[in-house]
């Protein structure tokens, strides 16, 4: 408990009574502490004990990816796979069977059991501080909300793919709200994701963004696009930094759940970002807007999220969207290709089916190029890069540079998939 | 407007059938609840560094000032309010086990299927 937050050859002068010689002390590579974080004008109050919480259950993930992941694929290695092949007198034949062969293991048990409990106490420790200060934190938010600035819906219909299960062990996910007026949800998101990713995110848990609005800077460094629209945009983290990157754009990001858009504007608000609207509504019926209204159209792991049934409907929307010439970006952990082993593949499952995530599974093994071409994209306007979270590296950890953890769909490190409306779209073949 | 009482509803059960791993559910419950047995040391463990660290510093208090102490009325119902708190972020998994009672969650692997449906 006496590891010094700040890295190594930057350490301050120890008091006496604590002061070891430098050779005696471990070196540390772990998580920061959770007071790195950046405040808004709408972040919870944490106390010493719930900031203390965050800490305990970073390091618990951090625990459970590079020590206790390393004895799953090991055991996978000398036992699961060896017996398969033994009793069935062949190997796996899909993600499916090893997953299912992988429930029987001791240390697939444990590390799963540990690992669904880490997320479960991940939930209480954040709502107990969001909710427990539920009207000043909804108050503060409608004091910073522009009105202009946020456009409500309550007729908005949930999608499926919403109401059917409360994604990542979220209790109430993105849409229930408990008051009128309600931002505890969001906040609850907001306060703990450092926990999940062990600030892998940066300091506003916004270096999906970052990463993003760099890669269309140095990718595309002549697109200045005037109107752009995010896709499930939630509490707007990964969408600030795109509105930042182009301040004469001007930004509609979207999302189904009022809280996350409530808390979303009022944290833009109070972080000086004012070129963005959040909008509740459905990404795969944005009929409000006439066709050809956006240059660049994003979104930051939101599909695996739908379903098989919306995405398509997302893509033909994005599609008519776009401005002759546009551009549309979705960033995702990778796609199960076929050279990805089937242990892998199961593991990136682990959260398809025991952290809530069921489109998870599918989204990740088709071919997201041809359901774009589908849409109408000419597959010569395809595009695919790698990003990682963008952080200050002299306090956050780098996922980019972490060779320690690989936590099978948690890293900080996405692909991006993206598409280009030719310039003169073909209207007569409407 | 409405209070929202935290010690009932921090703990609440994600919607979603809860999976268990361990060959005795039993057992994953007994794990849940000493997860955040741990975690609640980490806190104290993390709490008493900062006292520590702050009274060397300052040179303000000695162990046997902290042997001696004796709370008030006030101070004592502070901390029963604290242990309140404590039991039921613990017991958080009895609590998700009473609410699925009364649900009928669709677990992920059938939401996977029926939102993979073209």
């Amino acid at each position: 408990m006496n590891a010094p937050v700040k890295p190594v050859g930057r350490l301050k002068k120890a008091s006496a009574a604590s002061r070891k010689p430098v050779s005696a002390q471990r070196r540390y590579d772990g998580p920061p502490d959770y007071r790195v974080v950046g405040r808004h004008g709408v972040y919870p109050e944490t106390s010493h004990d719930e900031i203390a919480r965050f800490n305990f259950l970073a390091h618990m993930n951090r625990h459970l990816s590079t020590q206790l992941m390393p004895g799953v694929a090991k055991a996978f290695e000398v036992r699961v796979e060896p017996s398969f092949k033994k009793n069935n007198s062949r190997p796996f034949k899909d993600r499916h069977e090893v997953r299912k062969a992988l429930l029987n293991e001791p240390m697939f048990q444990w590390w799963s059991a540990l690992r669904r409990a880490t997320m479960e106490t991940r939930q209480q420790a954040g709502r107990w501080v969001t909710l427990r200060q539920a009207d000043a934190l909804n108050a503060r938010a409608a004091a910073l909300v522009d009105r202009d600035r946020l456009k409500l819906n309550p007729a908005t219909r949930l999608p499926r793919y919403v109401s059917a299960i409360d994604h990542h062990c979220m209790p109430g996910s993105y849409h229930t709200e408990l008051v009128d007026g309600d931002v505890t949800g969001a906040a609850n998101y907001d306060v703990g994701i450092f926990a999940t990713t062990g600030g892998m995110l940066g300091l506003y848990n916004d270096g999906g963004g970052q990463a993003i609005a760099k890669w269309i800077k140095e990718t595309l460094p002549s697109l200045k696009p005037k109107r752009i629209l995010d896709l499930g945009a939630g509490l707007g983290h990964n969408v600030l930094p795109i509105a930042q990157a182009f301040p004469e754009a001007e930004m509609v990001a979207v999302d189904v759940g009022a809280p996350m858009l409530r808390y979303g504007a009022a944290r833009a608000k109070s972080l000086g970002v004012d070129n963005v609207t959040f909008v509740q509504g459905d990404v795969s019926d944005l009929s409000q807007y006439p066709d050809e209204s956006f240059d660049l159209i994003h979104s930051c792991m939101f599909l695996h999220e739908t379903s098989m049934t919306a995405m398509p409907k997302i893509f033909k929307e994005t599609y008519r969207l776009l401005k002759p010439g546009g551009l549309v970006l979705h960033v995702e952990q990778p796609q199960y290709d076929p050279k990805m082993p089937f242990f892998e593949q199961a593991m990136r499952d682990w959260d398809a089916f025991y952290n809530n995530e069921p489109f998870w599974t599918k989204m990740h093994e088709i071919d997201l190029d041809r359901f774009m071409v589908e849409a109408g994209f000419p597959e010569d306007s395809l595009m695919h890069g790698g990003v990682a979270a963008v952080v200050d590296p002299k306090v956050f950890p780098e996922a980019a540079k972490d060779s320690k953890q690989e936590d099978y769909g948690r890293k900080a490190a996405w692909h991006v998939v993206g598409a280009r409306k030719p310039a003169k779209a073909k209207r007569e073949a409407a | 407007m409405a209070r929202l009482d935290p010690l009932a509803l921090a703990g609440a059960k994600a919607k979603g059938k809860r999976p268990f791993f361990l060959d005795s559910a039993d057992d994953e419950r007994l794990l849940n609840i000493l997860l955040v047995v741990v975690q609640e040391l980490a806190v104290t463990r993390e709490r008493m560094d900062t006292i520590e660290r702050l009274l060397a510093q300052r040179g303000v208090l000695t162990a046997a000032d902290i042997e001696g102490f004796a709370p008030s009325k006030a101070e004592a119902d502070a901390r029963g309010a604290w242990t309140q708190e404590y039991i039921a972020r613990v017991f958080r998994i009895l609590q998700q086990d009473k609410e699925a009672l009364v649900t009928d969650d669709d677990s992920a692997e059938e939401v996977a299927d029926e939102l993979a449906k073209v």
